[in-house]
């Protein structure tokens, strides 16, 4: 076994041990933290596959902001020392038929494609070599123009979308 | 790898990890100095000469006192917040290059533990996630106090943490790499990014003071308000981790402060004694430090609804002011590099602007 499987192993084995942790911990905030585990492991597995930039684009925006805000939510509603609600009844079934689902339809991914004929689409060498994000700069604001524009476009609005929901009205005092 | 390279990097790890530590112990004298003299005061002298043994007293005093754990805490995550603090302020200080590289035998040493391609982000990443120690150890101690100060930390974090990367930007832009070797060897001939983008530097020292909880940006420990804030109920070795990460932060961000904007290791003939860059380094982070000390011992603590004013409204549009200044500079100078100089006289006035209309804005009186 190469080095490289066994850290793949062992760091598989992290990131599925703190995904089920996530699910299954009763206080919301060890589940926040099981997810920051969770994310910090898959940027690890974007470094052994040789994207770095997408690896610390991983831990800096999914660990470092994202989840912050989260467990800022969570702490600041004293959400951990509610006691569990009312849980929807249909949304167990619900759940587990649609993990089936995902389940099937990855597993047919898998065994569908022929090894033989189908190249697996490897990066190109731009994307892993050391000038990587000059190219993925120059990638972003040429062929993948508009989507990078409709991406920005949406953050805008979910921008302005929060800013008009905690506005308070003219005169109105806290 | 071949072993070699292996002893390599653990030696350069632990060189670099005991410095952090002795430079930890140095600077609460230092700091404990300076502000007695900013007071008039004499300050710690009594233990060794000028009191230079007073940082092993109080190592030995905090490591005999008593450890309290709350009763209603989060245990486990109460005893992992002190260390989630401590280690990214250590690993941050993994791509600072503190001298350039040198033969030792046959073979090259650089003299930096990663010399990495993606070094400002690394840097940021680890900046980002720097926060969750703060904020845990806040929550964990189940107390009211700890965890305004938790929550006071995630917000000024997360805020200063986009100007932050904002003059990541403009040093990036400046260096035309992400290396932080490269940006260093940018600078050569005296040409140190501060005297290019002077505003951008400011930038950048303003965010890192507010993203080490420092004065007069440290709302998470503001005695008067919060007593002390997320480290309220740690005592003992669990303090001493805090204070230690807070003062490896200054060390650090002092560190890359320097890599960025004033030259790095560069400085006379170093590349004729290579061992010449970490003398460089310590000197221009003695001085960041010295400043940084000299802003706590002369300015109050800025009031929490400005802290958040001014990093939103005030220096957010201010760095991505400055970063657009030096692209269109960059470009200018392509056509005459004397348009270099575009970048600093823009970035001044936008500055300038700045403190016009924060001037204005202190003066309106419903503000006051």
């Amino acid at each position: 076994m190469s080095p490289e499987l066994i850290l793949f192993l062992v760091l598989s084995l992290v990131a599925i041990a703190a995904a089920i942790g996530m699910l299954i911990s009763p206080n919301p905030v060890y589940s926040a933290l099981f997810l920051v585990i969770n994310f910090s492991t898959v940027a690890v597995f974007y470094l052994i596959l040789g994207a770095p930039f997408i690896a610390m684009a991983q831990i800096t925006i999914y660990a470092g902001a994202i989840m912050v805000l989260f467990l800022f939510v969570i702490m600041l509603l004293g959400a951990e020392k509610l006691a569990p609600g009312k849980v929807l009844p249909y949304q167990k079934p619900l759940a587990i038929g649609l993990a089936i689902v995902l389940m099937v339809e990855s597993v047919y991914a898998v065994l569908a494609r022929n090894p033989s004929d189908a190249e697996i689409i490897v990066p190109t060498e731009a994307a892993n070599s050391i000038d990587a994000m000059r190219d993925l700069g120059i990638m972003l604001f040429s062929d993948y123009l508009l989507p990078f524009e409709v991406t920005s476009i949406l953050l805008l609005v979910a921008m302005i979308g929060a800013i008009v929901l905690t506005k308070r009205a003219k005169g109105e005092q806290e | 790898m071949d072993w070699t390279l292996w002893l390599e990097l653990v030696i350069k790890a632990l060189v670099l990890i005991f410095a952090l530590l002795g430079g930890f112990a140095y600077l609460t004298w230092y700091e404990r100095r300076l502000l007695a003299r900013f007071q008039s005061r004499l300050g710690p002298n009594r233990a060794g000469p000028f009191g230079l043994l007073q940082p092993i007293a109080d190592a030995v005093k905090l490591i005999f006192k008593e450890e309290l754990t709350p009763a209603k805490a989060y245990k486990l995550v109460f005893f992992l917040a002190p260390i989630m603090t401590l280690v990214p302020s250590v690993i941050i200080a993994a791509v600072i290059p503190w001298g350039p590289p040198f033969q030792l035998g046959d073979r090259i040493v650089t003299q930096s533990i990663a010399d990495i391609n993606v070094g400002v982000l690394f840097l940021m990443s680890i900046a980002s996630i720097a926060v969750y120690g703060i904020v845990l150890a806040g929550w964990s101690s189940n107390n009211k106090y700890a965890m305004l100060g938790g929550l006071r930390s995630a917000a000024q974090m997360i805020s200063y943490e986009l100007t932050l990367g904002l003059a990541f930007v403009v040093a990036i832009l400046l260096g035309n790499s992400m290396n932080l070797t490269d940006i260093v060897e940018a600078q050569r001939d005296g040409r140190w990014f501060v005297l290019v983008q002077p505003v951008g530097a400011l930038i950048l020292w303003i965010a890192t003071l507010a993203e080490v909880n420092r004065h007069p940006f440290d709302m998470p420990e503001a005695e008067q308000e919060l007593t002390a804030g997320y480290h309220t109920e740690y005592s003992g070795m669990k303090f001493a981790l805090f204070f230690m990460a807070e003062y490896q932060k200054m060390i650090v961000v002092s560190a890359i402060l320097a890599t960025l904007f004033f030259g790095g290791y560069l400085g006379p003939w170093v590349d004729r004694w290579p061992l010449l860059g970490p003398v460089y380094m310590f000197l221009k982070i003695v001085i960041l430090l010295f400043i940084m000390i000299w802003v706590r011992a002369t300015w109050p603590r800025i009031r929490y609804d400005r802290l958040m004013a001014f990093g939103w409204k005030v220096l957010l549009p201010l760095a991505l002011a400055v970063v657009m200044i030096t692209a269109v500079g960059i470009l200018l100078a392509e056509i005459n590099p004397w348009m270099i100089w575009l970048i600093p006289i823009f970035s001044l006035i936008a500055g300038a602007f700045a403190s016009l209309m924060i001037d204005r804005s202190l003066r309106r009186k419903a503000y006051a």
